[in-house]
């Protein structure tokens, strides 16, 4: 049979296929039916072959250059369609990793004839040449995306079918469940146990606490994979600022010993206990009658009110003032650590004030770096990241958590029915919807939802 | 010799019951019709349980009857019981049930094929069907009348290569000691069309006399009755009654000791039974905890003795037929008139068919009923129908008539046979609907009667009074929705004494018949500008009301559905040639060769994987295989 490549514009693309930030080694990846013609234009091999010339999975060592001469030195790595990572000929240009190397290269392939790819084009290439299936196609873009070791895990745990064996489990309950209510409404007279509604609460209870594990685990999975919006309280001067540079490693923020220095929202992402944390140092939060500084307050109780975590932060050597209690009030529900730093000066703090509004409280010097230990342990209790256990299977994409919001919302509405007293064959309709979704959730059912999210993966369709 | 018998426009292979209803929607859209039945006297034949409808088969007949087809109608002429099962497990699973006068049954339905203009009714075996002229094919007859037809529809039952099974004995035979159709399978496999084997059983017959009905417990039609046809006005009354008994250990050890004398556990049998309809043998054996059985001893009709055992299906010997009938009680000293037997018959594979029951591969011929897998007189009614009304429409040159999933259970039944294909004697259950509160029994009328008008079955009476109903169901939903009732004290005594609770303002009245505790008829005292109305229609805005939220998310599904069969699959696609679908996905999709990307979806082995990678190939349009 002929197998016919599958090249969904035609176009011949690239892209640097590694981070983008400063590395060992830079990769740019080039695919599509013209991608070794386009390399031989940007690559000079040192011994004078061609890319033509030699067999797939086959290097060259030479150099890469543009109009404006040599950019550095390259490993052509030449593989040829379909044994490649998207079934089309491909080749790969190695040089040192640099981001004004990497950028330049990139530049000098584009202009020598490749298209850009798309996000997620090689994948989407990969999967339409038959080289991976769907919810590994899934799992390689979440990988791709994992910013964090423990996304990574995450990611692979998706790949191994936990997740799917955890939803089984789910869904075989519901199924029983389903199962009888069927043979008891298509055969009246065949002596089939009747159908109680203690029975069918139990099995539908149990679902609904299997699905809101899950959809919590989701949250906890998601701070790990995309990190969480943390706001920095706390009035000026308590050291909100050295508390962020501690935490990045480096002074990012201005930090005097003037009140009101920091002015605007600083934003940095740091991570710790393998949970990504996106800071942002918000201006110290005081009544206050300079214009300027007052939007700075402003943004921040915007922050603190957006932010899915916030590190409140209090000057333990002295008494609580007015703007310390205006922001224990302000932080009601939020989910939040109280930080009380200046651990290494004598304390005048009333920590039980604090107990009675957070619930959890760290001791730290930011100057000095004491605490940051328990901070971690904190951060990871806070956002339940301790508990995940990746291995166990988690939900890891929005679709997967979509489904099973929406399995949740059926299994609630067929407790609602029974609960008012509608007759089982409206349970039924809700029980087999939240069926549906779990199987839709597990990819066993193709669904316009499932279609549509391969298409907004794969970008399809531009 | 062979002789020409002349030009028809459609022969119909069996007047069985997918026979009856295709020879007679073919002949009353217009066309030269000829049926074709090995005996005059098996015309509309219930070689099985003497009853029509039940769980889901309920809702076929209702729809067959929607349609303009005709076993509602005749049912309600000669039903001496009826019943609407599952009362109380909601309405999605209504179902009503008619013991049925047998004998009655088929002569009504003989003479009305008789009556019927454009139709021709001829006892004749059909030996041979081969490719005619232009496309026609030729139907030969046994006795060398050779017609020729634009269009066949098999309707075969178990007739095609019948064999008999009781214990050691076996021959080859039809259903009730009529000839057998031995010479079509050969003529079929020599077209090229795929066939299995399947195999079904009955029960045995026994003198009415010869039972003793003193311990037994009575079962008892409704009253009042609900008809099956909207075209019946004044139902009829019940005329009899049915019994219920138990099988016990001695039954049981009886038949588990002569296994050995059933060639189902012998391997004379190599047909597939149904799953849904069981030997009394196969009951004993798959559930081995089980002490006793149910089942039902049912009349076969008014001028008769003979009564049937529903649920005692058997293989055996008649001598242990006659043993464990005999440990039952009241059936101590039963005589059996008819015995129990399976039987065994060729079918053919329905993933040929497309949704108008038509061969993919050979355009003018078409299947229904057992000849496509499917088991029961409902199942084959509504296929016969469906068959009958598109072979009629192409020679016509018109749209031919699709129902989907999501407005019947007879498409959903047409669906996964074409479909999914079935491994055993498809039965049809309310299971298998995923739209099920849309799809009642009450509401067939409203959901198919406007497809029937379009296809030409519905005549202008009948229509005028669809649409009467239909405005009286929509003014009635109006009247509860806009009347409020005040927090009168009669209003609430009648609340509190129904268990809910009472009002303290004005209440719509739409919104107490919402509440499970009340209903139309319990709220009659205190509705004072109630009009008089069919109970159809009350009993219609009833579920309307109570499962509003419920019809919303089944609609809403619905159109979800429906966009996925919306996208269209050209007919020649090469499968074969789109790299990342899996092997398996296409094979299937290369030999079932699905209409729509959800028909796909639905065939097994086709995973939502296989279907992003057919979408992305369409949608991209520019893939070289497509």
């Amino acid at each position: 049979m002929e197998r016919i490549v599958y090249h969904p514009s035609g176009d011949t693309i690239a892209a640097v296929s590694t981070p983008q930030a400063p590395g060992a080694i830079g990769i740019v990846r080039i695919s599509g039916p013209r991608a070794r013609e386009v390399a031989g234009r940007v690559f000079v091999s040192a011994h004078g072959k061609s890319l033509d010339g030699i067999r797939g999975y086959t290097a060259l060592y030479g150099k890469v250059r543009d109009a404006g001469g040599d950019i550095d030195e390259a490993i052509a790595l030449n593989f040829r369609a379909p044994a490649s990572f998207t079934g089309e000929d491909v080749v790969e240009l190695s040089c040192h990793g640099g981001l004004y190397v990497m950028r330049r290269l990139l530049k000098a392939v584009l202009e020598a004839g490749a298209v850009a790819a798309g996000p997620g084009e090689f994948t989407r290439r990969a999967f339409l040449n038959g080289k991976m299936g769907l919810t590994e196609a899934e799992s390689v873009m979440q990988m791709v995306c994992a910013q964090g070791e423990q996304a990574a895990k995450t990611a692979l745990a998706g790949r191994g079918g936990i997740l799917e064996r955890r939803i089984r489990a789910v869904r075989d309950r519901l199924t029983g469940a389903a199962a009888h209510l069927a043979a008891w409404a298509d055969y009246p007279e065949d002596d089939i146990p009747q159908v109680t509604g203690e029975e069918l609460d139990g099995a539908l209870t149990a679902t609904k606490s299997d699905l809101e594990t899950l959809l919590r685990q989701f949250e906890a999975g998601r701070a790990i994979r995309e990190g969480v919006e943390t706001a920095i309280a706390g009035r000026p001067n308590v050291g909100k600022s050295t508390l962020m540079n501690l935490l990045a490693g480096c002074e990012r923020s201005i930090v005097t010993q003037y009140a009101g220095t920091t002015r605007d929202v600083v934003e940095d992402t740091v991570v710790l206990g393998g949970v990504p944390l996106r800071l942002a140092d918000t201006a110290g939060i005081r009544r206050t009658e300079n214009p300027v500084e007052s939007i700075g307050v402003d943004r921040a109780q915007r922050k603190i009110r957006t932010a899915q975590l916030v590190l409140a932060v209090f000057d333990g050597s002295q008494e609580l003032d007015a703007d310390d209690r205006m922001l224990l009030d302000e932080l009601a529900g939020t989910p939040c650590i109280a930080v009380v730093n200046k651990s290494d000066l004598p304390q005048k703090i009333n920590l039980k004030y604090i107990k009675s509004k957070i619930k959890r409280i760290v001791i730290i010097s930011a100057v000095s770096g004491t605490g940051l230990d328990e901070l971690r342990d904190a951060v990871q209790d806070v956002l339940e990241t301790a508990k995940l256990d990746p291995s166990q299977g988690i939900l890891f994409t929005e679709r997967q958590r979509d489904a099973a919001r929406r399995a949740l919302d059926c299994v609630n509405e067929a407790l609602d029915a029974l609960k008012s007293g509608m007759t089982f064959d409206a349970v039924t309709v809700s029980i087999e919807a939240a069926v549906q979704v779990l199987l839709e959730l597990t990819g066993e059912r193709a669904t316009e939802a499932v279609v549509d999210s391969v298409f907004r993966h794969f970008c399809v369709g531009k | 010799m062979n002789y020409s018998a002349g030009k028809i426009d459609v022969a119909v292979v069996g007047a069985g019951h997918a026979g009856i209803e295709a020879a007679l929607a073919s002949a009353r859209l217009g066309c030269r019709t000829a049926v074709f039945t090995i005996n005059l006297d098996a015309v509309g034949n219930c070689p099985c349980n003497p009853s029509i409808g039940g769980t889901a088969k309920g809702h076929l007949v209702r729809e067959i009857d929607a349609l303009g087809g005709e076993m509602g109608r005749t049912t309600d002429e000669c039903f001496i019981q009826s019943r609407m099962l599952n009362r109380g497990k909601g309405p999605a699973v209504h179902s009503l049930r008619a013991q049925i006068d047998r004998r009655e049954y088929g002569k009504i339905m003989k003479h009305k094929l008789e009556l019927q203009e454009n139709l021709l009714l001829k006892q004749a075996e059909v030996v041979d069907v081969s490719r005619g002229e232009n496309g026609a094919w030729n139907v030969a007859t046994r006795m060398g009348a050779v017609y020729e037809a634009k269009a066949v529809i098999f309707a075969t039952g178990p007739y095609l290569s019948g064999k008999i099974f009781v214990g050691e004995v076996s021959y080859e035979s039809g259903p009730d000691g009529m000839f057998p159709a031995a010479y079509l399978t050969g003529s079929l496999k020599k077209l090229g069309i795929r066939l299995r084997r399947f195999k079904t059983g009955t029960p045995a017959r026994v003198l009415r006399s010869s039972i003793d009905f003193g311990g037994l417990e009575v079962q008892k039609g409704d009253d009042p009755v609900v008809p099956f046809s909207y075209d019946t006005r004044t139902p009829g009354k019940n005329r009899a009654v049915c019994y219920v008994t138990w099988t016990n250990e001695k039954t049981k050890k009886i038949i588990l000791d002569n296994l050995n004398r059933s060639q189902l556990f012998t391997g004379g049998i190599t047909g597939i039974g149904p799953r849904y309809c069981p030997s009394i043998e196969t009951k004993i054996l798959r559930f081995p905890d089980k002490k006793r059985h149910q089942f039902f001893i049912e009349p076969c009709g008014l001028d008769t003795e003979e009564m049937y055992l529903q649920g005692m299906s058997t293989s055996l010997p008649e001598d242990v037929q006659i043993a464990f009938y005999r440990t039952i009680p009241g059936l101590e000293h039963v005589e059996i008139m008819r015995t129990a037997y399976a039987i065994e018959y060729d079918c053919a594979d329905p993933l040929q068919l497309s949704a108008t029951l038509e061969f993919k591969d050979f355009p003018g011929l078409y299947g229904a009923g057992q000849f496509n897998g499917s088991s029961g007189y409902e199942e084959a009614a509504a296929q016969g129908l469906v068959a009958g009304i598109n072979a009629a429409l192409k020679i016509l040159g018109r749209e031919p008539m699709i129902l989907d999933r999501a407005g019947s259970y007879i498409g959903t039944l047409v669906d996964d046979l074409i479909t999914k294909g079935t491994e055993e004697p498809y039965r049809m259950m309310t299971s298998r609907s995923e739209y099920r509160l849309v799809l009642r029994q009450d509401n067939a009328d409203e959901r198919l009667t406007p497809v029937g008008r379009r296809v030409g079955l519905i005549f202008d009476d009948r229509w005028e009074r669809f649409r009467e109903k239909e405005a009286q169901k929509k003014e009635e939903l109006a009247r509860v929705r806009n009347t409020i009732l005040p927090p009168a004290k009669a209003l609430n005594e009648l609340l509190v004494s129904h268990e809910t609770s009472p009002v303290s303002s004005g209440v719509r009245l739409a919104e107490l018949i919402r509440r499970p505790e009340l209903n139309y008829g319990i709220l009659s005292p205190v509705d004072a500008g109630r009009p008089e109305l069919p109970a159809a229609v009350f009993e219609n805005v009833e579920i309307e009301l109570k499962y509003e939220g419920y019809i919303k998310r089944q609609k809403a599904q619905i159109a979800e559905m429906r966009r996925l069969e919306n996208r269209r699959l050209p007919a020649d696609l090469d499968y074969a040639k789109m790299t990342g679908l899996r092997r398996e996905a296409q094979e299937k999709l290369q030999r079932i060769r699905p209409a729509s990307v959800g028909q796909a979806s639905r065939i097994s082995g086709v995973s939502p994987a296989d279907i992003s990678v057919l979408l992305i190939w369409l949608g991209k349009g520019e893939g070289k295989a497509v």
